[in-house]
């Protein structure tokens, strides 16, 4: 009884990739520290801080689907999340750098000692302990999101120029962080990591458990995502997608609806960004510009809009086509993926996930009525084609929003 | 009669858009449980009169009070959703992509802040009363099919639908029959008699023979104020109304 409830409030397919992230989050370390060097079956190093790179690019598409596939809010800045996210994980990892810098300065980063400041500024304080950045992580983040999102969304500010003015916030922080007074370590941004929890970054220990930490964050964002869309608030959400104000004639404020869900979001894209840092080993402000951001959208479309799993499957996808293009065939990865982008929006609006999904319902239904042919005519067989309809849209497992893509609008 | 025991209470009010008054000097007061019929020709202004009580549009000048006490222009829409007055759209407006269940649902009085809507359960009691809504607007043979998959006529009712779920102290219904059957239009007018026996009710429509059939005052607006008042036959006979309905 309770787990056919947990089963309804989180969905089934939801359910499944949730399995495969724990499942692989025990596989991919497992495999890496247990199996001996050269073995046909060890994922070499390199190949776990890829695939983990690759799950913190499919918690930020996650995050996206939340507010673009159910909400409708086409943010074409989310990057800013997840690089600030980054840059408080980045903090932290600078000050366990201490005294084994180049200049040696127990007390200050090198780029600080380099541009000749005395003492660390007060937004650096705190960042020397794990929980207080990790706190940082989501607050910054969700913070952001909250007074950006309170005023535009207040406003009524929607569609294009909503998504216009996301690219603005991502540029004009870009900008910022690029300046050396800023405090952040300028266009080199922080890097040079040594400890995380007392763990030296570079093991490959470490590297096998920040993997597993991913992985399973990464579930846990998606059953925490799924709850919600799955709430009664995720319906509101849903409504507001595709009506908002008539949400608003029945007495929701449309406004706190797409904040709350921006917040989540945000927050999910900064928690992602903390993740990627340590895996690569590097933030700098690169991370803000808008391409990033605009690449974000593009996996999520491919693996598939309001479907939540989807997004996580075409971030995973692209990636890995782009580690594969830029290493085969480097000057041509923005073509191609530009041609991806055009080709996914012409031929399969839905996403990989979409298409699949409507190819098993079109399947599945032939065989009803090839069943419905087959058998004797004469018992009711005129009732028959009207019952498989409605057995489809009663489908509990079909993604919510699936149905039907909305413009952006 | 004083303003205290009226529903609706609209006093000189004016809005003009670019110049264009839509809204002119436009007063009509609306007894509590009251059923009034709404006529006019096109551009005279009803749509934008529901505009200004629903808190969409905010009038120049002039009163609009709900309930006696309570003044709409201060309100947004959501606040005024909220204190009891429901709209039915002229184009038909429910969520397509959601079940009519959930349709309902949606519409059900309750709390519309964020988080019990996040942590809200579907309780008995609901369930019998989005039952209850289904037996009323005919539809509960398609309660698990998406809105989208409806008719014209049956998303007509599933709004009406989602207007009773809300239970509103007043009731604004914009063109109800429009695009509907001879035998549908019957039945909404059933059903809106049925309402107005609970709730006050406008009701905008161009349907003379569903207007005769609500049985109820009539007022018609023309060029943003109010032409003629009256029972239906009243009305009609006023020469000024034919005048604007079949040109001079």
């Amino acid at each position: 009884m309770i787990t056919q409830r947990l089963l309804n409030a989180l969905g089934g397919k939801v359910l499944w990739v949730a399995a495969i992230l724990l499942v692989i989050a025990v596989l991919v370390p497992a495999s890496n520290l247990l199996l001996p060097v050269g073995h046909p079956l060890r994922v070499p190093n390199y190949m776990v801080a890829l695939l983990g790179k690759y799950l913190t690019y499919a918690m930020l598409a996650l995050a996206l689907d939340l507010v673009w596939g159910y909400v409708g809010i086409l943010s074409l800045g989310h990057g800013a999340f997840f690089a600030l996210g980054g840059y408080a994980m980045g903090m932290y990892l600078m000050r366990q750098i201490g005294d084994r810098g180049v200049y040696a300065n127990p007390n200050l980063p090198d780029f600080m000692v380099f541009l000749n400041w005395s003492e660390l500024p007060w937004y650096w304080w705190g960042f020397g302990n794990f929980w207080f950045a990790m706190l940082m992580v989501m607050v910054v983040p969700g913070l952001l999101a909250f007074v950006f999102g309170w005023f535009a969304f207040r406003s009524r500010v929607t569609g294009v120029y909503l998504s216009i003015i996301t690219q603005a916030m991502t540029y004009a922080l870009m900008l910022s962080f690029f300046r050396n007074d800023m405090g952040f370590g300028g266009n080199n941004g922080l890097t040079d990591f040594k400890d995380i929890l007392g763990h030296p970054v570079q093991a490959s220990a470490t590297r096998a458990t920040l993997f597993a930490v991913t992985a399973i964050a990464l579930a846990a964002a998606l059953l925490v995502c799924s709850a919600i869309t799955r709430s009664k608030l995720g319906k509101v959400m849903v409504a507001v997608r595709d009506a908002e104000s008539r949400t608003r004639f029945i007495g929701y404020r449309p406004e706190y609806v797409k904040l709350f869900a921006f917040v989540v979001s945000a927050i999910t894209a900064g928690i992602a960004g903390a993740l990627y840092v340590p895996q690569v080993g590097i933030i700098n402000p690169g991370e803000f510009a808008p391409a990033n951001s605009i690449e974000v959208v593009v996996w999520t479309a491919i693996g598939g809009r309001g479907t939540l799993y989807g997004p996580i499957i075409g971030a995973v996808l692209v990636n890995y086509a782009k580690t594969w293009f830029t290493g085969a065939y480097p000057e041509l990865w923005l073509f191609a993926l530009g041609g991806l982008f055009v080709a996914v929006t012409l031929f399969l609006p839905k996403g990989i996930v979409g298409t699949v999904g409507d190819w098993r319902t079109r399947w599945r239904d032939r065989r009803a009525i090839s069943a419905a042919k087959i058998a004797p005519s004469g018992t009711d067989d005129s009732s028959d084609p009207p019952k498989v309809v409605r057995a489809r849209s009663a489908d509990p497992a079909a993604p919510l929003g699936a149905s039907k893509p909305q413009p952006a609008e | 009669m004083p303003r205290t025991d009226t529903m609706l209470y609209l006093d000189g009010v004016s809005v003009a858009f670019d110049g264009f008054r839509a809204i002119n000097n436009l007063s009509l007061v609306l007894d509590k449980g009251e059923m009034r019929a709404i006529i006019g020709p096109n551009g005279a202004g009803k749509t934008t009169m529901m505009d200004i009580i629903t808190g969409k549009t905010r009038p120049d000048t002039g009163e609009v009070f709900f309930d006696g006490t309570i003044d709409l222009t201060r309100h947004d829409e959501a606040d005024i959703a909220m204190l009891g007055i429901g709209r039915k759209f002229q184009k038909p407006t429910v969520f397509e992509s959601h079940t009519v269940e959930d349709n309902l649902l949606l519409a059900l009085k309750g709390k519309r802040s964020i988080f019990p809507t996040l942590f809200h359960r579907r309780s008995t009691l609901e369930e019998d009363r989005i039952g209850e809504i289904l037996a009323v607007i005919r539809l509960e043979e398609r309660r698990h099919d998406l809105a989208e998959n409806l008719s014209h006529g049956q998303k007509q009712w599933l709004e009406i639908g989602m207007l009773l779920a809300q239970d509103p102290k007043l009731l604004l219904v914009d063109e109800p029959v429009a695009g509907m059957t001879d035998a549908e239009t019957a039945e909404t007018a059933r059903l809106l008699r049925d309402i107005a026996k609970t709730h006050s009710v406008i009701v905008v429509e161009h349907d003379m023979h569903f207007v005769r059939e609500l049985d109820v005052k009539v007022t018609c607006l023309h060029e943003g104020s109010v032409l003629s008042e009256g029972s239906l036959d009243f009305v009609s006979a006023d020469e000024r109304v034919v005048e604007v309905y079949l040109g001079r």
